[in-house]
């Protein structure tokens, strides 16, 4: 079969067509419209920066960190890594079944795998914040509803990264599985969870850096951890406390983002 | 009896591409049967339709007279599990050790539960180092199978279909992939162990050589029609100019010289 030669076969480069170069340009323009829209209704001005600059100065200042303070955060510190670390391991857990129900080539039939996509979707439209706060109320606050807003955000993002990923693995292996007479579940232990056990323990500790992050927001909602703490600071004026809380946070959540980093980088 | 029965087998792919046009043979017990034919004649299709990877849109095929085409769930997997595969990209797990990807043979053979936990009896452990010694690389069983050659990752790929203890072995291609000393190597051992343990074998070969010298009968298919149907030795260059449709010449080479 002979291969289409590009320089011979074609006189000249095709010109996009004029439908072509409209759209790209109302593309642009819808971007710009949007942008001043955006600016005019939420009354976005440079101003308030330069009028709030010495507020700003001067809260900085009362920030100096209160080192007194430091065995109040250490135990709220600890309950946010393990809500962050509990969220994950129930998240992967409940996750691993619908990552298979939710690939193409895993699932066990098309309804099943339309199911599976659109609670996915749901679940995933919805910010684990919003979880943590209509919970918090209902389960009274404290560390339990921050671990089920993670656990239900851990699923399914990673049912949704891994379902890619299995999706794209090499379909001989399975295909070979099969001809040997097993059936779906045999197939994804030997054939599938070999091939994506690398990325998909990349992806795990990937969230759980995202979960330690978010465990520490979902706190200011009532959801336990260290955030009830940084809400009782900012609360009674306790700048003190605050900055040290902030420093501790911040050497904490970067210890552990460089640890994950490290750890990922060793697997592929 | 005959061992695999096809019953004016045609098989329709979605999009409406035809690849089998009503195929009929009988392939008695034990025979070694080499498919040639040119890209897209149906070589492929037809083979995937024994274990039914491909499911005929019409007609049949049977295994002693049990039909694969209309087996389904259980039954078809239990009808799976009595015929190996091997392919020409060798399909390993390439992560998984060797020993791993041959003990996958014995899948079908095992409890469900025993195969997702991966605790295989001993007498199946047993029989997967003892296929890997049949192969002729034994040594291997622990070493990862994307760290081994081509030749030797095929080679597991016969493991795993031995390890089935299979009574009919399809092979697609099996040294498509391979130089040719390792080709003839590869095919020795496959005939080699067909003979040993009676096992009905079908090969699909580009080559036309190496068709004529292990085949005990040779299945010519063209445009998914059997155009040819023979002993090795009637096989003549005439015949094969006739399955491929063009002259064999120097310039365009079919065979797999050593």
């Amino acid at each position: 079969m002979a291969v289409p030669d590009p320089v011979t076969d074609s006189a000249a480069p095709l010109r996009p067509t004029y439908a072509v170069r409209l759209l790209n340009w109302s593309t642009w323009a819808v971007i710009a419209a949007l942008f001043v829209v955006s600016v005019r209704q939420t009354g976005f001005s440079l101003d308030g920066i330069s009028r709030g600059a010495v507020d700003f100065v001067r809260f900085f200042g009362r920030l100096a960190p209160d080192w007194t303070a430091l065995p109040q955060i250490w135990a709220p510190l600890i309950e946010t890594l393990q809500i962050a670390y509990l969220a994950t391991i129930f998240g992967t857990l409940l996750g691993l079944p619908v990552i298979f129900l939710a690939s193409r080539n895993t699932t066990v039939n098309g309804p099943v795998m339309w199911v599976a996509r659109s609670i996915l979707t749901v679940l995933r439209s919805i910010p684990d914040l919003l979880y943590a706060a209509i919970l918090a109320p209902i389960l009274a606050p404290g560390p339990l509803p921050g671990v089920i807003a993670l656990t239900i955000f851990t699923m399914a993002v990673l049912a949704k990264l891994a379902s890619e990923t299995v999706e794209s693995v090499d379909p001989g292996p399975l295909e070979a599985i099969q001809a040997v007479g097993a059936g779906r579940n045999r197939m994804i232990v030997y054939g599938v969870l070999p091939q994506i056990s690398a990325t998909l323990t990349s992806y795990v500790l990937y969230i759980f850096e995202i979960n330690v992050r978010a465990s520490v927001v979902i706190g200011l909602v009532g959801a336990g951890g260290i955030g009830n703490l940084l809400n009782r600071y900012l609360s009674f004026f306790d700048y003190g406390g605050l900055g040290a809380l902030i420093i501790v946070v911040f050497f904490v959540v970067l210890a552990i983002d460089q640890l994950s980093v490290w750890a990922r980088s060793r697997l592929i | 009896m005959s061992h695999i029965t096809f019953s004016d087998v045609e098989v329709t792919y979605k999009g409406g591409l035809k690849a089998l046009k009503g195929v009929t043979l009988e392939i008695p017990r034990g025979q070694f049967v080499v498919i040639v034919g040119l890209s897209g004649a149906g070589k492929s299709t037809l083979i995937r339709s024994v274990n039914n990877l491909v499911v005929p849109s019409r007609g049949d095929v049977a295994i002693e007279g049990r039909s694969v085409t209309r087996a389904t769930g259980k039954d078809l997997r239990r009808l799976r599990s009595g015929v190996g595969m091997i392919f020409q990209t060798f399909n390993l797990v390439k992560r998984s050790s060797v020993l791993r990807n041959v003990l996958a043979g014995r899948l079908g053979a095992v409890h469900p539960l025993r195969g997702v936990l991966g605790v295989f009896p001993k007498s199946d452990v047993a029989l997967a180092h003892d296929c890997l010694r049949r192969v002729g690389i034994p040594e291997k069983a622990f070493v990862r199978a994307d760290a081994l050659s081509g030749g030797q990752q095929q080679r597991v790929g016969i493991a795993r279909a031995l390890a089935q203890e299979p009574s009919v072995m399809l092979a697609d291609e099996p040294v498509a992939s391979l130089d040719p000393p390792t080709s003839h190597a590869v095919l020795r051992d496959l005939k080699r162990i067909a003979r040993e343990d009676a096992i009905t074998t079908i090969v699909n070969l580009h080559f036309i050589d190496m068709a004529r010298e292990y085949a005990d009968r040779i299945i010519g298919m063209r445009d998914g029609l059997v155009v040819y149907d023979g002993s090795a030795e009637d096989a003549t260059d005439e015949v094969f100019e006739a399955i491929y449709g063009r002259p064999i010449d120097e310039e365009r080479d079919l065979r797999g010289r050593t």
